[in-house]
């Protein structure tokens, strides 16, 4: 059963560790990590002193919610100090450095486009709006790593249901959010901003896809996408857009940040397929962090007896 | 400094510090402290290393001929062989890890995907100038055969480059960054043959030069 949150307690409130983590973040600063990195180059540092880059985050209530798999959970520590967020750099490591003073209070997410009435949530609201469940996702990155996390949220369609799309509403697209003065790393990713994705309708509203508040029990650190993102466990990990302040109805398939950037790499639907090859890189097998030698990725990322039919009579190499 | 050049302590100190990346590799390996994705360490790690090792045996002839140090030459064939160990490494990594060892993978991204091709085919072009690097080897070859083959240098260089370039997704600053390196000497040396003509002589490969590594 749903526990809930104390009313007097809000969002704004529990993002108390921040002191804490800068205060890591000076000592770390202070350390002979510093000097080692502009001798030796980031290479070598990496090999020698672990990161001790703490994150903010803080509890939350929830229930085991479906599709959870039953895999080894990857350990928090690699999912917060090795994943994309562009934002706040291009390496793996960056977001966990850089996106530690990121304000993410207050926030407000706009759902807004063809529908009968537009509306802005607090995070308060969004919180609020179904009982957080945790779902345990496979999650497969492009890039042929793969990792697998508890994440807490509600299906997206819980939200998208409270709202009377007018007809012509085929596709859902979603907007980061994006301050250059915030996220100067962001520059010399080579990707405009601010990132933007999209689901046709189906896809939004499959129960699978989740609109995500938190991760491993807690409220998700700033670098992994704080405070909601969406996650889509059968496409590949950029379709999870992190950070969202906008989500709107649309009638034509949204542009989506990759697949502007290179079309012929990275297509809108993205889902994962070991036949279908990146044309840099097989994508037939992956890297689960933790493992040694690779595995085999799966279609759907494991996931197709949910979404297969989804996709009936496409052709998912055009479509890709 | 020519004394500092021509002292076996200064090559000494030489070969010690191009092997801290290896040790620490090793080190990091033994402790299972590669950071969180321990075989991306590595195959970054070993290419970038490559790549460092490749511009600095071509920037020796440039330093040479410029600061007049003709001692330079005697580290020439130890930093290109530090270059081939960390390829190899990195081909290793690739091989194992990556393709489990399975060949017929292996071909197969070689012949599909042109990042690898271009790698793959720099590392097969460093071979035989890492097996004809001994005393022995220059002396059969004659110097100026020699020579020859090892320009292969430059396009291996020109290769690594380009193989940094289309593998990485869209920051392209680092491989950047060594493209103008390698550019800058591969440009002093048409300069270099242009202006001061056909008087220059071709850097020594006498096998007395260099001790081995």
């Amino acid at each position: 059963m749903l526990i809930r949150r104390r009313p007097e307690l809000t969002y704004a409130d529990v993002t108390p560790k921040g002191v804490y983590s800068n205060r890591r973040k000076f000592l770390r600063d202070l350390g002979i990590a510093s000097a080692a990195t502009a001798l030796a180059g980031e290479g070598i540092l990496s090999l020698a002193s672990p990161s001790l880059t703490a994150y903010a985050t803080s509890k939350l209530n929830f229930v085991k919610g479906p599709f959870s798999t039953d895999e080894k959970i990857t350990p928090i520590n690699d999912v917060t100090h090795y994943n994309n967020f562009y934002e706040f750099g291009a390496e793996k490591d960056a977001p966990s450095k850089n996106a530690q003073n990121f304000k993410t209070a207050p926030w407000t997410v706009s759902v807004e486009g063809d529908v009968k009435t537009p509306r802005k949530f607090s995070m308060d609201e969004m919180l609020k709006l179904a009982p957080l469940e945790e779902r345990i996702y496979r999650h497969r990155c492009v890039e042929r790593w793969s990792i697998v996390v508890p994440w807490i949220g509600y299906s997206l369609s819980a939200i998208l249901k409270q709202f009377e799309p007018a007809p012509k509403a085929k596709y859902i697209a979603f907007q980061s959010y994006y301050d250059a003065g915030q996220m100067p790393h962001s520059k010399y990713t080579g990707i405009d901003y601010p990132y933007v994705e999209g689901l046709r309708m189906d896809e939004a509203m499959h129960p699978l896809t989740l609109l995500c508040v938190g991760m491993y029990g807690e409220t998700l650190p700033n670098q992994d996408g704080a405070p909601v993102r969406i996650v889509v466990p059968w496409k590949y990990g950029y379709k999870s857009i992190k950070s969202i302040v906008k989500i709107k109805f649309q009638e034509k398939e949204p542009p989506t940040t990759w697949n502007n950037a290179a079309p012929n790499e990275y297509g809108f639907y993205s889902n994962v397929n070991p036949a279908v090859e990146h044309p840099r890189w097989s994508q037939a097998t992956e890297h689960r962090l933790g493992e040694l030698f690779s595995r085999k990725t799966l279609p759907f990322n494991g996931y197709g007896d949910q979404v297969a039919s989804l996709y009936n009579g496409m052709d998912l190499k055009k479509f890709h | 400094m020519r004394k500092l050049l021509t002292s076996k302590w200064t090559k000494g100190a030489v070969f010690l510090v191009s092997s801290i990346p290896f040790v620490l590799l090793s080190w990091g390996l033994l402790r299972g402290d590669l950071g969180i994705n321990p075989v991306e360490t590595l195959q970054h790690t070993t290419g970038d290393w490559t790549l460092r090792f490749l511009i600095f045996t071509l920037a020796i002839t440039p330093l040479r001929k410029t600061f007049k140090l003709p001692e330079l030459i005697r580290y020439r064939r130890m930093l290109g062989l530090f270059a081939f160990f960390y390829v190899v490494l990195h081909f290793l990594t690739y091989l194992g890890p990556d393709q489990s060892f399975n060949f017929s993978g292996m071909w197969d991204d070689v012949a599909k995907r042109k990042f690898v091709t271009v790698g793959f085919a720099a590392f097969v072009l460093l071979i035989p100038l890492a097996a004809t690097s001994t005393a022995g080897m220059i002396r059969r070859l004659g110097g100026k055969r020699w020579q020859a083959l090892h320009r292969l240098i430059y396009i291996c260089a020109m290769l690594g480059v380009i193989h940094y370039y289309w593998l990485v997704k869209s920051d392209v600053r680092k491989p950047l960054f060594y493209g103008a390196l390698v550019g800058i000497l591969l440009l002093w040396r048409v300069w270099d043959s242009y202006f001061r003509g056909k008087g220059t002589a071709p850097a020594p490969v006498k096998s007395g030069v260099s001790a081995t590594v």
